[in-house]
Parts: structure tokens; sequence; C-alpha cells
């Protein structure tokens, strides 16, 4: 078993470098165009942060749920 | 959750302000460049905390009114947000001085003794500092009530001290830190109006997050004394 994940892990290895290769070898510029490739790749930055925020956010939200169901069940 | 339309209003205003804050045009200034972006947040951070020490000195001199208990709860949660905002401030102060401030023909290093040497970085360690002995003097008294007097004492005290050692002195002496004639960031003559329309809801946002926060820390300490609160 663990040699056949082996054995295909390293396939899939070698296919996905062939194609690395080859994109490599393809000059020119191929622009495509989608947002998070623009102005200095910003909106990549604002991504991270804007997810970091939302699981921050998500988080102080389910303490704040958690907090008032202790109070509910003290109250 | 409780009373939860300010909790919306600031996510909103803390998504406005990293995305409109990362976005929107700024002024191009050459010893800034795209740094000056950093007033939404770095900036924010202190205005926040100055906000929750005033209300925690705030709650301190209504304990020391009434000697509510419940109030000298209060005025440790806000104290205790602000110094971590204080903190925040001080740690992302940190990283912006040593790519705006340091000298670039030289290693970030090499310019650390003019930049220790900021009395607004003194001052801003002088006043996170006494917080903190604000925290150690609660913690160093056992009986409730004098702690409670004591530290409330205390945090007047402390708030009185915010005000020469981050406000006034650093302005008496030279300094890189901008706004060395006012206050920085609310002075209309330094701050850019495109800036202002990100800045303002920044702070507000910020402030909201800091309350926020301390609200749920009160409501907790409030749930772990409620045994003897209500005898």
């Amino acid at each position: 078993m663990n040699k056949l994940i082996k054995a295909l892990g390293l396939g899939l290895f070698t296919i996905l470098s062939c194609n690395l290769g080859f994109s490599q070898d393809q000059a020119g510029p191929v622009e495509m165009a989608d947002g998070m490739r623009q102005s200095g790749k910003i909106y990549v930055v604002i991504a991270v942060i804007l997810t970091i925020l939302a699981g921050l956010i998500f988080y102080i939200v389910r303490l704040d749920r958690k907090i008032t169901r202790l109070e509910k069940e003290n109250g | 959750m409780r009373k939860s339309w300010w909790k919306i209003v600031c996510v909103v205003l803390l998504v406005y302000a990293i995305v409109g804050g990362l976005l929107l045009p700024v002024p191009a200034l050459r010893q800034l460049q795209e740094t000056i972006r950093n007033l939404y947040y770095h900036v924010c951070m202190w205005f926040a905390m100055m906000i929750l020490f005033t209300t925690s000195v705030v709650y301190s001199i209504k304990h020391l009114r009434t000697l509510n208990y419940t109030y000298d709860i209060y005025a440790r949660e806000y104290a205790a947000v602000g110094l971590l905002l204080g903190l925040l401030g001080y740690g992302t102060g940190a990283i912006w001085a040593s790519y705006t401030w340091a000298d670039p023909n030289n290693p970030a290093y090499a310019s650390f003794g003019s930049i220790v040497r900021e009395p607004k970085l003194i001052g801003a360690a002088m006043a996170i500092l006494i917080y903190f002995a604000y925290f150690v003097l609660r913690s160093s008294i056992t009986d409730i009530d004098k702690r409670a007097r004591v530290s409330a004492v205390y945090n007047v005290f402390a708030y009185a001290m915010l005000f020469p050692s981050i406000w006034i002195v650093p302005r008496l002496l030279p300094s890189l830190h901008p706004g060395q004639e006012g206050n920085p960031a609310l002075n209309f003559n330094d701050i850019d109006a495109r800036m202002r329309m990100v800045f303002y809801p920044a702070v507000i946002g910020w402030t909201l997050l800091g309350v926020w926060i301390s609200t749920l820390k009160i409501r907790l300490t409030l749930l772990k004394e409620k045994s003897w609160l209500n005898e």
C-alpha cells in the first residue's frame, strides 16, 4: 500500500515537474487577466488580511455567543 | 450575542479600513512612500488605546465615588485591552520606524542608536510600563476591597502620567516622529483629505474592536465573580 502511494506520488511529481518545464519554455507575455494579479498583486495581500480578520471576527463572535449562553445558564 | 449593531459597524469599518486603506490613493511622500498607509493601523492603535484608558479611568473614578466593585472590573478590563493595543502600537511603530527613519545607507541596526533615543519611543515605553505597574499593583494586593480602591487611585495617577509622557515631553524635544507641533493625524493641515476619509472610520473601527474585546472580558469576569458579587 505504502509503495503504491510512493509510486503514485513520484509519478505525479514527475508529471507536474514536466509541466513546469513546459510553461517556462513558452516565452512571451501570457497575461491571464484576473484581479488577483494586478497592481503589484496588492489584492493578494488584501485577501490575506481579510482572511485573518474574518478568522478573528469569527472567533470573537463565537466567544461572545458562548459567554451569552453561560450568562443565560447562570442567569 | 448582545447589542450587536455596533459590532456589525465595527466589522464593516475594519473591512473598509483594510480594503480602502490599501487601495485608495494616498499622497506620495519621499520618505514614507506607501508606508503612509500605516496611519490607518499604527496610529489607530494609539487612538484606541487612549480612548480605552480614558474609559478605564472614568470607571475607576466611578468606583471611588460609589465603591461598587463592578466598576473596578470595568476599569481593569478596559485598561488591560488598552495596554494590549498600546503594545501593538509600539511594535508596529518599531517596524515602521526601522524602514523609514533608519539611514538607508547603513544597515538598520547601525541606526538603532538614534532610533532608541527618540523621545516619543521613550515616552510611550514609560506610559506602557506605568500601566504594567497597575496590573502588578493589582495582583499584589489580596484584599479585594483594598485592591479595588488602591488600584483605582493608581489608575488616576497612571492616566495623569500619560499626558506628560506621550503628549507633552516628546513635543518639547527634537524628534523624528511626525506631529511635532500638534496632534499627529488630527491636524487638518498635515493630513490629506483623502486619508481622513479612511482614517476616521478606521479609528472608530479599531476602537470598537477594543471595546468589544473588553466587554467580553468584563462579562467573563462578572460571571466568575458572580458567586459573591450578589451576596
